[in-house]
């Protein structure tokens, strides 16, 4: 199962080796880490999607919070958070098949953001299964790149971690 | 008050109550060096090889209590302290690891001696930190000794490039941290106290399992009385020897697969386990699952991460051992398990007073070491090495009040000398044992050095049977197909070693001189080398 967690640590070097050498030390699976400074610039916040279960998450929170920049430690409860993934793909493309691959774009939120005379770019911001469809939707038109950012996550409504 | 970065260290040192330094001076860590020789009342010990270091900190940390502290220079240096840093992180041991750096504007350009570390220990050091601006400092090294030393403790390293030793800064020192993220735990939840409380009160036969965190958390004594209020049986991973003298009613021995029948069916037998200070490791408890299946267990430890990693507790108590014991002491408590501690008891009694074929030719390494415990100081300080001399010695060791130290997690070969040299430089007075194997004597030898220019009068049980023990034994048994690479070819003379540094050396080789000689060889002043002539063929099994 996939279990999203949220991590405020303090903005400093070396962070981040810390705990993705945290992960690979206890066997635990990272599906995607995603980190970027907070309102606060002393403080960031990483977003883990892991693929376990409930023991396993309970032990990674935990190992999160023995380390000494680690601020806060969240699971989010699905449901209760709005997830969002960035995705850029590019696409072979010429003038025959531009205006399916636009339709595309259309139905599936996605931003053009570069064309050329053999290609096009676009970008889409939206939950990690939509990507998905976009991304299969793509296949036929022959995908030459693909980058995604991995899922950033915070609690709707008031609530904060 | 402006001062260079080496001034500010030393100055933070002194702040600290450092008293005592076990390191390798060098090219990067020089300017730092140079203010120790400034700082008489900072005593230094200079090691051999680093990795000694890294133990003599950590036997000073467990006798005194206080954080232990080693400094080396960069490179090789640093990359030689890593074993001595990881067996720390093992045992939970305080320990600040200093390491000079090359000059931070050639960080990454792999230039002479430059090694990351701070990269290198991240996954067995509790915190570290890569000095960027010496004004920092003061605040790094208030960090450093509050990190180590608090909640669960653990080693914390400092890695100082040379140009921030010699940077001027203005600097005033903290007299608290706060660290943001970092608030460990120390009282027990009251409710939670409750509860336990109340499956204690339900129990009939519980046992207490005891580990190395009752010491960290110097609460011996609590557990005594905890003990004794309650007439709770208690049994002791191998980090929780000599808690309990060997002969306390209580005591039913150490739990295993190394440890005593007594302990291993007080365990299996009991109805309700209370785990103080153990993170329920393999070689204590080789299958939780069977154990939780078994009878319901409270565990009480102060790394809330050691709550369900091995085994999962029905009532959890994250907090300092000795404040939760304290709060339980204030507690009524009301346990009837007179019967369940006296059949266990007299099982206990029937392992303890086993009487022992005598033997000449070689010596019996059970005689050996309940002899030499029965003749020891209440007070003394016995390390241990690893492999069979650790187990003879941890399952036949008579432990009368003496405190018993080795290194349980990582079980680093060549721990127990330099151990013994850090207590000795805290507690000169103190009676210090160790006991070690002809394999690994061979790793930490080169610390003699230590032992003659302290003028230290440390005892040597050196077990010899030429051969590395452990792993015959477990060469010998299938599915391998006997020994190999382990007969100690080419071993030197070990009494003309020992005297080569001026120690003199006796013989055992057969039980009946065992009493004999042990006494001879105790009463001796100033260091002695003991080389007690084992079977090859000796298991820890016999």
């Amino acid at each position: 199962m996939k279990q999203t967690i949220s991590v405020l640590v303090e903005n400093q070097a070396g962070v981040l080796n810390r705990i993705t050498s945290l992960f690979s030390r206890r066997a635990f699976n990272i599906h995607s880490l995603a980190v970027g400074v907070t309102d606060d610039p002393a403080i960031s916040r990483i977003t883990i999607i892991v693929e376990s279960g409930n023991s396993v998450v309970e032990q990674v929170e935990k190992q999160l919070n023995k380390l000494v920049e680690v601020i806060k430690v969240r699971t989010l409860d699905e449901g209760t958070f709005i997830g969002r993934e960035l995705m850029i793909l590019k696409v072979s493309a010429n003038a025959k098949t531009r205006p399916d691959i636009m339709t595309l774009c259309d139905i599936c939120g996605a931003k053009v953001s570069d064309v050329s005379t053999t290609s096009m770019t676009m970008e889409v911001s939206d939950t990690p299964d939509r990507l998905d469809t976009f991304q299969e939707m793509m296949r036929k038109f022959n995908i030459l790149e693909v980058v995604r950012t991995g899922v950033i996550a915070l609690q709707k409504g008031a609530g904060k971690i | 008050m402006e001062m260079t970065g080496a001034q500010i260290l030393v100055e933070g040192l002194r702040r600290e109550g450092v008293s005592q330094i076990f390191g390798y001076a060098g090219a990067t860590i020089c300017p730092i060096v140079d203010e120790l020789r400034a700082a008489p009342e900072i005593g230094y010990t200079l090691v051999r090889t680093e990795q000694n270091a890294g133990h003599m900190a950590s036997g000073y940390a467990r006798v005194t209590g206080k954080v232990g502290v080693c400094l080396v220079t960069s490179g090789p240096r640093a990359t030689n302290l890593i074993t001595g840093i990881a067996t720390a992180y093992l045992d939970s041991i305080p320990m600040v690891a200093i390491t000079g750096q090359v000059p931070s504007h050639l960080l990454g350009r792999d230039i002479f001696q430059e090694v990351d570390i701070t990269g290198a220990v991240s996954a067995f050091s509790k915190h570290s930190y890569l000095v960027k601006d010496a004004a920092r400092l003061p605040r790094i090294l208030k960090e450093a000794f509050y990190i180590a030393a608090s909640g669960r403790p653990g080693p914390v390293l400092i890695d100082i490039p040379i140009d921030m030793q010699e940077q001027m800064a203005d600097v005033s020192f903290p007299s608290e941290v706060d660290i943001r993220g970092y608030h460990p735990s120390v009282r027990g939840n009251d409710k939670q106290i409750a509860h336990v409380v109340e499956a204690i009160s339900r129990a009939k036969q519980p046992v207490i399992c005891a580990g190395g965190g009752v010491f960290l958390a110097d609460a011996a004594a609590e557990l005594l009385s905890f003990a004794e209020r309650t007439g709770i049986p208690v049994v002791t991973t191998m980090m929780g020897l000599s808690l309990l003298p060997t002969d306390h009613p209580l005591n039913m021995g150490m739990i295993g697969s190394h440890g005593n029948v007594c302990a291993n069916k007080a365990l299996a037998k009991s109805d309700l386990l209370i785990m103080i200070g153990t993170r329920v490791a393999d070689r204590a408890i080789l299958s939780p699952d069977e154990i939780k299946r078994r009878m319901p267990s409270i565990h009480i430890d102060v790394d809330p991460a050691e709550i369900g990693k091995n085994i999962q507790p029905e009532l959890p108590l994250v907090g300092n051992a000795k404040v939760i014991l304290n709060q339980l002491l204030e507690r009524d408590l009301s346990v009837d398990a007179k019967d369940w501690v006296a059949a266990l008891r007299s099982r206990r009694e029937e392992e303890l007073s086993r009487e022992e074929p005598l033997q000449s030719g070689s010596v019996t390494p059970r005689l050996l070491m309940k002899c030499l415990g029965q003749r020891l100081r209440p007070d003394a300080a016995v390390c241990t090495d690893v492999g069979q001399n650790q187990i003879w010695a941890c399952r036949h060791l008579w432990l009368g009040g003496c405190r018993f130290l080795t290194s349980g997690g990582l079980g680093t070969m060549g721990y127990a000398l330099p151990a013994a040299i850090g207590v000795k430089t805290a507690q000169p007075e103190r009676q210090t044992v160790v006991i070690c194997g002809d394999g690994s004597f061979q790793m930490a030898m080169n610390e003699l050095a230590a032992v003659r220019a302290g003028g230290m009068d440390l005892k040597i049980v050196l077990i010899q049977n030429g051969v590395l023990g452990l792993v015959n034994q477990i060469q010998s048994t299938p599915p391998y197909h006997g020994p190999f690479g382990v007969e100690l070819d080419g071993s030197p003379d070990f009494a003309a070693v020992a005297a080569a540094y001026g120690i003199p050396s006796m013989y055992v080789e057969s039980d009946g001189d065992v009493e004999r000689t042990l006494d001879r060889f105790l009463a001796a002043p100033g260091a002695g080398l003991l080389i007690a002539r084992v079977a090859p063929t000796a298991s820890t099994n016999d």
